[in-house]
């Protein structure tokens, strides 16, 4: 993607994002969170490309693998754990 | 091929993807979903990245990737509510890390006349991950415990935080220009110590600040990497990551009533002489009202027909959640209207009550932020404070020049009737003496509220 292109995209994300991301109400700000850990696991995708690359830095890329899949599957399943909290309960009263 | 599938429309269609969960996170009902559908995108960009840098045939790739989802997997599966803030703090020093060693595994191989842009936010990323790394794992210790809470402080910090961030912008430029492998590993040392140290002089209550500010910095370094090397989708989502933890840095400083900078730079802590004098207006009210004895308990909250709950992080400390779950049950068995009055910073970080609460079954739609609640203290009959101090210190709107003085309170003192279970009439973490205790209407039970609350409980119920 062209220099130009790609600000303007990072730009698109950060104005589309803070308008989503300003109306999660603070009893899902530390699910919100944790997911964010997840999603900044999205250096994966740079570390694998690194990766493809013969170079003796590949040692540095492994690594960097292992600590962003770690964030990706941590964030994730910590955060369904509690949003499954969140949400059993409110089933739950409601049944009652 | 046509390369505008893969370099515009997957990393649009996967942002519109994350965006879209995040929608789903307004509501607990379907924030299940919209992590999933996070999850799910992130599967495909993932194995979208396998095929196209044709890493599939690697097995070291395969490796760390099991390697990486286990230890992922470990961390997560059978953490505690309380213990959330270290987790969410260890992992946005991964994050940190992983975005700085990206940067360091390819400036070997970096071609030294590519574009500036190119440069100078590859260095950018290694210089903020690296911080977010020392930073993170600093936080994550303190607030396991194995590193003192409280905020490390020497003479001449200030000026050394100041030089050294000087410095650092100094070398961003000279790494940048040189592109010399020294000045490159200046700046990581650099980073890493500057991050240590800002987290080092940071305490207890302001972790909520510091947590959300280092998982904004981990989601710039990845950013930063993904424009560095070329990965828009890592640019696009590291940029939402940024975002968030922005907005809740915001939120969390306003509830403080604080500034980003004082939080980080250790200011407005207590010193010494407005303690005192806190101190003393507290020793002159003693002596004019006597409290409300602790034998009225039973007979308050058999008269109430409105109780507030009002939780602090003493509760967690505590581990009392429970004991305060039973507490609402039983009041609730004897027809009265029972809710939960969450304070913004009550936890060590955003939303962490909601979450500790939610664990021991405490229903969502019980819980009221401070903002929607406020108003209905005047209109309560009696509130149970357990392991709250300085979100309900009226000196926050009396007294003047105290750390707490402007920050929003739960107005816990318009209620009819408030008990207090707290550890002890010491200070909260802003050192500022709570004037409630004086309170004619203010009921104290000094000790573990783990035993405390169930007392109340018991009374209560025979007393039913």
């Amino acid at each position: 993607m062209p220099a130009a292109v790609l600000l303007v995209f990072v730009l698109a994300c950060a104005v589309l994002g803070y308008r989503v991301i300003a109306a999660v109400p603070p009893l899902l700000h530390t699910p919100l969170m944790s997911g964010m850990n997840a999603l900044s696991g999205i250096t994966l995708l740079v570390a694998l490309s690194a990766l493809s690359h013969e170079e003796p830095g590949s040692l540095l890329a492994l690594a960097a693998v292992v600590l962003a899949t770690g964030n990706v599957v941590g964030g994730f399943w910590v955060t369904e754990r509690m949003l499954r909290m969140f949400h059993q309960r409110g089933k739950q009263e409601a049944e009652e | 091929m046509m390369a505008w599938i893969p370099d515009f429309l997957l990393p649009a269609l996967l942002t519109l993807g994350f965006l879209l969960g995040l929608r789903w996170m307004r509501s607990p009902r379907t924030a299940v979903r919209g992590n999933r559908l996070g999850a799910l995108c992130m599967a495909l960009a993932v194995t979208q990245a396998f095929w196209r840098y044709g890493v599939f045939a690697l097995p070291g790739a395969w490796t760390a990737l099991g390697l990486g989802a286990a230890l992922g997997w470990l961390l997560a599966h059978r953490v505690k509510s309380i213990r959330m803030p270290q987790l969410v703090a260890l992992l946005n020093g991964f994050g940190g890390a992983a975005s700085a060693l990206v940067i360091a595994a390819r400036i070997p191989a970096r071609d030294p006349g590519a574009a500036g842009l190119a440069w100078l936010t590859a260095v950018a990323a290694l210089t903020v991950g690296s911080l977010t790394f020392s930073g993170s794992l600093i936080a994550a210790l303190k607030l396991q415990g194995y590193l003192a809470s409280r905020p490390l402080r020497f003479a001449g910090q200030n000026q050394l935080l100041l030089s050294l961030g000087a410095l650092g912008l100094i070398l961003l430029l000279v790494a940048t220009v040189t592109q010399q492998t020294g000045a490159l590993l200046a700046i990581i040392a650099l980073a890493l110590i500057y991050g240590l140290l800002m987290a080092l002089r940071v305490g207890g209550a302001d972790m909520p600040v510091v947590i959300s500010f280092l998982n904004s910095l981990s989601g710039i370094a990845a950013a930063l990497s993904g424009i560095a090397l070329g990965s828009p989708l890592a640019a696009g989502v590291g940029t939402l990551v940024g975002v968030a933890g922005m907005i809740l840095t915001r939120l969390m400083c306003r509830a403080m009533n604080r500034n980003l900078a004082a939080v980080l730079s250790g200011f407005a802590m207590p010193e010494s002489e407005t303690e005192d004098e806190a101190g003393d207006e507290a020793g002159a009210v003693t002596g004019e009202s006597a409290p409300a004895d602790a034998s009225q308990i039973p007979d308050l909250l058999q008269d109430a027909r409105r109780v507030l709950i009002v939780p602090g992080y003493g509760m967690a400390l505590a581990q009392a959640q429970q004991a305060v779950k039973d507490l609402m049950d039983a009041l609730e068995a004897a027809g009265k209207e029972v809710k939960v009055a969450v304070h913004p910073v009550a936890g060590r970080m955003p939303g962490h009550m909601h979450v500790l609460l939610a664990e021991v079954g405490v229903g969502v739609e019980k819980l009221y932020d401070m903002a929607k609640i406020n108003h209905e203290f005047a209109e309560t009959d009696v509130v149970v404070a357990v392991g709250a101090c300085d979100v309900m210190n009226p000196a926050a709107t009396t007294a003047k020049g105290t750390p707490i003085s402007g920050m929003p309170i739960l107005r816990v003192a318009e209620a009819r009737a408030v008990i207090v279970c707290n550890l002890d009439e010491k200070p909260g973490y802003s050192g500022v003496a709570n004037t409630l205790y004086q309170e004619p209407h203010v009921i104290t039970c000094w000790g573990d509220a783990a035993q405390t609350v169930p007392e109340i409980t018991r009374r209560f119920t025979q007393r039913v």
